[in-house]
């Protein structure tokens, strides 16, 4: 029973039916005005923290970004356009083949401008994306190839173009005359190969399946790969033919998903978490603004190399999250003169509404008695009857100001 | 356009546990529940050159005294001073030498800092660019070399002895990418998968487990040149602008809530888990940082706004820059305020506001940021030397490389390799350091040649500066030569 509701639950993620639908009212920056994503500074980065909260596939969101961090993009040599296509492209392969992702990636628009894939051309050859695409995307550092490959790559990746214009980069194509169709040689292999073959050997390359398999696995669980469990995970990634979905499945059926060490939640993704446990949509685009505080950008990765997984906080950072608790509750501290859990609760009982007022997820004792000493602490001083009131909602703010700072509200 | 490599590691939790425990030592004590730990016992010897003021520190934690330090040498307020320096300051000696690497981002064009002018060749390749003969101080030891005006008081700096300049500082087969080039100088070799900062990994060898001011930032975010594996570093905005806001909370509650947050920090940072002890570390350090700059938010709120003369709000006796120029000048004088007032600094990064890559229309982008950021050191030096702990300090003044020799068309400078680093300081040697890389001697891109080796300055200054062996930190050392960089 619990593994057939393991396997519907897990299904119902990865293989969603249908296009996805947004559930809840559409974003608007504090004036009311619709986003503007490709001509608004910063209302692309809300109108994706919109589909993370209101997408009823949630899963493809968390793919999406995944895409977005492993193969990192940034608007910064492009525009909100090119990568809201790009973003668009990644959701539709979100689950689907690697290799097709792959293909699809290496001839993107605002990765050809990102990576100068536009500017590799057979008389002047530029390394960017041929050496980030086996280092970065498919093989890992030093894994099975060498600089001469990174060269004979680089020349079959020769020969996508644009023309620049004032509304921008525009036409991107493959201009034969560009590309360099002499013989190369990558990984042993010799032909007149093109971006197609580029992309094929990389996926073939027998280094492939274990970065692979330990990147993505890296994303989902805090715990070490067994060897074992990785060997297997690599075969069937082999056997499906470079299948995404099935390999998302089994790491998420896997028993080290549920109990091994926590992974801390990205900053965006735990900022849409805000924003559905307590059920709001997207009312004001301060959310850019916070973001940048908070250490993620969408559409602005740090560097080719993504977002640092592994390191999400420091002092900047953890006060920046606290900003985003405070725009989260922008509309939702308690004032005036009524108080709506009554004048009877207790220090126990306003973290339980602090609790449900972001979702319902449960703390651990340790900072449930932390907060709920901290209840004891403000009532302790607040003992006149005129401030029955007062004193309740200062500690319903207090705590709501708290709990999604918590180490486990803020971990998974 | 230029993409950050954020490098910032994995703190790892187990290695907090003895931090944690004195942290929570030190607490005790300042909270009064806890016997003076006999490291502040005042019948023990002080570190030399800064025992009484620390002692003055720690005596009015306790006794009551803080005006009277406060009120004295370093011209604080009575909000200025409080537990939080002297909790900090009991974490390290308060004489210990402190190096500030402020990075002119975006590759600032050395041949304009410092310029052959008159140079017929000079002209040729910069015929709207060039510096005139005449139009700024010459150099010292080398009259046919002149500043750029805007760089004056740079040149004030080096004519006093004070700062030594290096017209020709880069690496054999530069990167011309600002990201790819950025790094390398950020973590000290040539290594683009190299995910810790030079100075971080220099705080992993020799820096504590409880000091987040031991690598401090002042970019408002993580420095990647202090980027560690296990030491804790702060990243500020400006000292008194490191405030948290609770919304809808007020009174003590404030208060009460932050340091319900802190004591989770605290307890959960030993955590077995690495992500719950992720978090709990940055919610501990941010208690730390918080109480330590206690002294130093203002009644205003923070931030030094566009004030006419940040160094004011920090009771600096010398004058700044004015704050609407940018940030550097406060960031600089709240620097100054915080090494006069003990805290326990060693390594501190920050950026210019200016970003320097001028491709086109390079004039008014290079002299107002090169202006602003020759004044603002100008000012940081005699801040420094006004409250008498100049000794301690030395800057390093980069950028991730200089710039074409010929100009473009856009008058304007594409990227290029070797670039200009100044040192600046009490202790350097002054002077110039390496040549003047010659106009006839570029390289195959048009771009001029080192002849110092960053990774040789990183090691020299880890050698002489901080007395650390460079092989510990800097991959290869060996292979780098050494420069003489303090009188």
């Amino acid at each position: 029973m619990a593994k057939l509701g393991m396997e519907a639950a897990v299904a119902s993620l990865t293989r969603p039916r249908g296009a996805p639908r947004l559930i809840g009212a559409a974003p608007h920056d504090s004036q009311g005005a619709p986003l503007d994503p490709f001509n608004t500074y910063g209302d692309d980065y809300c109108w994706w923290l919109d589909r993370m909260v209101r997408s009823n596939q949630q899963l493809v969101e968390r793919m999406t970004l995944i895409w977005h961090s492993w193969f990192a993009t940034s608007e910064s040599a492009s525009s909100a356009q090119l990568m809201i296509n790009q973003n668009w492209m990644m959701r539709r392969h979100a689950l689907g083949s690697f290799h097709q992702l792959l293909l699809k990636v290496t001839v993107d628009p605002a990765m050809l401008l990102w990576l100068n894939g536009n500017t590799n051309q057979k008389d002047n050859p530029n390394e960017n994306y041929g050496r980030e695409m086996l280092e970065l995307f498919t093989l890992g550092a030093d894994r099975g190839y060498n600089q001469d490959d990174v060269h004979q790559n680089s020349l079959a990746l020769t020969g996508w173009t644009n023309d620049d214009t004032e509304q921008g980069p525009v036409n991107f194509r493959f201009e034969p005359s560009l590309h360099d169709d002499s013989i190369k040689r990558i990984f042993g292999h010799r032909g007149r190969f093109n971006w197609r073959d580029s992309c094929r050997l990389a996926v073939g390359h027998a280094t492939h399946p274990s970065f692979f398999i330990g990147k993505l696995w890296g994303y989902f669980v805090g715990a070490k790969l067994p060897r074992a469990t990785g060997r297997e995970l690599e075969q069937a990634y082999v056997r499906s033919g470079y299948e995404i979905r099935p390999i998302v499945e089994a790491i998420l059926r896997h028993p080290l998903f549920y109990d091994g060490p926590r992974l801390v939640i990205p900053p965006v993704v735990w900022t849409a978490g805000l924003l559905r446990g307590s059920g709001q949509t997207i009312t004001t685009t301060s959310w850019r603004w916070v973001a940048g505080l908070t250490g993620q950008v969408l559409f602005d990765p740090p560097n080719v190399s993504g977002w640092d997984y592994a390191q999400w906080l420091d002092t900047s950072r953890w006060a920046g999250r606290l900003e985003a608790v405070n725009v989260a509750l922008g509309n939702h501290v308690l004032s005036g003169k009524t108080y709506p859990y009554g004048i009877t609760e207790n220090a126990a009982e306003a973290y339980e509404h602090a609790i449900a007022f972001w979702g319902g997820r449960p703390l651990s004792d340790r900072a449930r008695h932390n907060l709920i000493e901290l209840g004891r602490r403000i009532a302790a001083g607040q003992t006149a009857q005129w401030q029955q009131v007062s004193f309740r909602q200062l500690r319903q703010n207090a705590l709501r100001n708290l709990v999604p700072m918590t180490p486990d509200w803020m971990t998974a | 356009m230029t993409p950050r490599p954020d490098a910032r590691p994995g703190l790892a939790p187990e290695r907090h546990c003895d931090g944690f425990a004195r942290a929570q030592a030190i607490r005790r004590v300042l909270s009064g529940n806890a016997p003076v730990a006999r490291e502040w016992d005042p019948r023990m010897p002080m570190p030399a050159g800064a025992g009484i003021d620390r002692r003055r520190f720690l005596a009015g934690a306790f006794g009551g005294l803080m005006t009277v330090y406060g009120a004295g040498r370093l011209g604080l307020t009575d909000r200025m001073l409080g537990d939080g320096i002297a909790r900090a300051a009991t974490l390290q000696p308060a004489d210990s030498p402190i190096l500030v690497s402020l990075f002119m981002q975006g590759g600032v064009d050395g041949l304009s800092l410092l310029a052959p002018a008159g140079n017929p060749l000079y002209e040729q390749l910069r015929p709207t660019l060039a510096v005139a003969p005449g139009s700024g101080p010459p150099l010292r030891e080398d009259p046919s070399l002149t500043w750029h005006p805007s760089a004056a008081s740079f040149a004030q700096l080096h004519d006093a002895g004070k700062a030594t300049v290096i017209p020709g500082i880069g690496y054999t087969d530069p990167d011309m990418s600002h990201f790819t080039s950025r790094h390398y100088w950020e973590v000290g070799a040539t290594d683009a998968s190299l995910m810790t900062g030079w100075l971080g990994r220099y705080l992993d060898v020799a820096g504590d487990t409880t000091n987040p001011f031991q690598g401090l930032s002042l970019d408002g975010q993580m420095n990647p040149t202090l980027a560690t594996t296990k030491a804790p570093i702060a990243a500020i905005d400006q000292p008194n602008n490191f405030a948290v806001y609770l919304n809808g909370v007020w009174g003590d509650a404030v208060e009460w809530s932050l340091d319900s947050a802190f004591t989770l920090g605290d307890a959960q940072r030993s955590s077995r888990d690495p992500a719950i002890a992720q978090v709990a570390a940055a919610a501990s350090e941010v208690g730390i940082v918080r109480q330590t700059l206690q002294p130093f938010q203002t009644s205003s709120g923070g931030g030094s706004g566009t004030s006419a003369n940040p160094g004011a709000a920090y009771g600096s006796s010398v004058t700044y820059p004015s704050a609407s120029t940018g940030d550097l000048p406060g960031r600089l004088a709240g620097l100054a305020a915080m090494i006069a007032a003990g805290v326990p600094l060693r390594c501190v990064a920050l950026t210019t506001d200016t970003q320097f890559d001028t491709h086109s229309g390079q004039e008014p982008t290079f002299d107002s940021g090169v202006q602003l950021a020759a004044e603002s050191l100008a000012a940081f030096q005699a801040d420094l030397e006004a409250r008498g702990v100049d000794d301690r300090v030395l800057v390093h003044v980069w950028s991730e490389f200089g710039r074409r020799a010929e100009e473009n068309g856009s008058d304007g400078t594409d990227h290029g390799a070797a670039g200009a680093s100044l040192l600046i300081g009490s202790r350097v040697t002054g002077g110039m350091l390496g040549e003047f890389p010659p106009l006839t001697q570029l390289d195959m891109n048009g771009n001029q040649q080192e002849n110092i080796d960053y990774r040789g300055l990183y090691c020299s200054l880890l050698e002489q500066w901080f007395d650390q062996d460079a092989a510990a930190v800097i991959p290869g050392s060996g292979g780098f030569p050494r420069y003489q960089l303090l009188a």
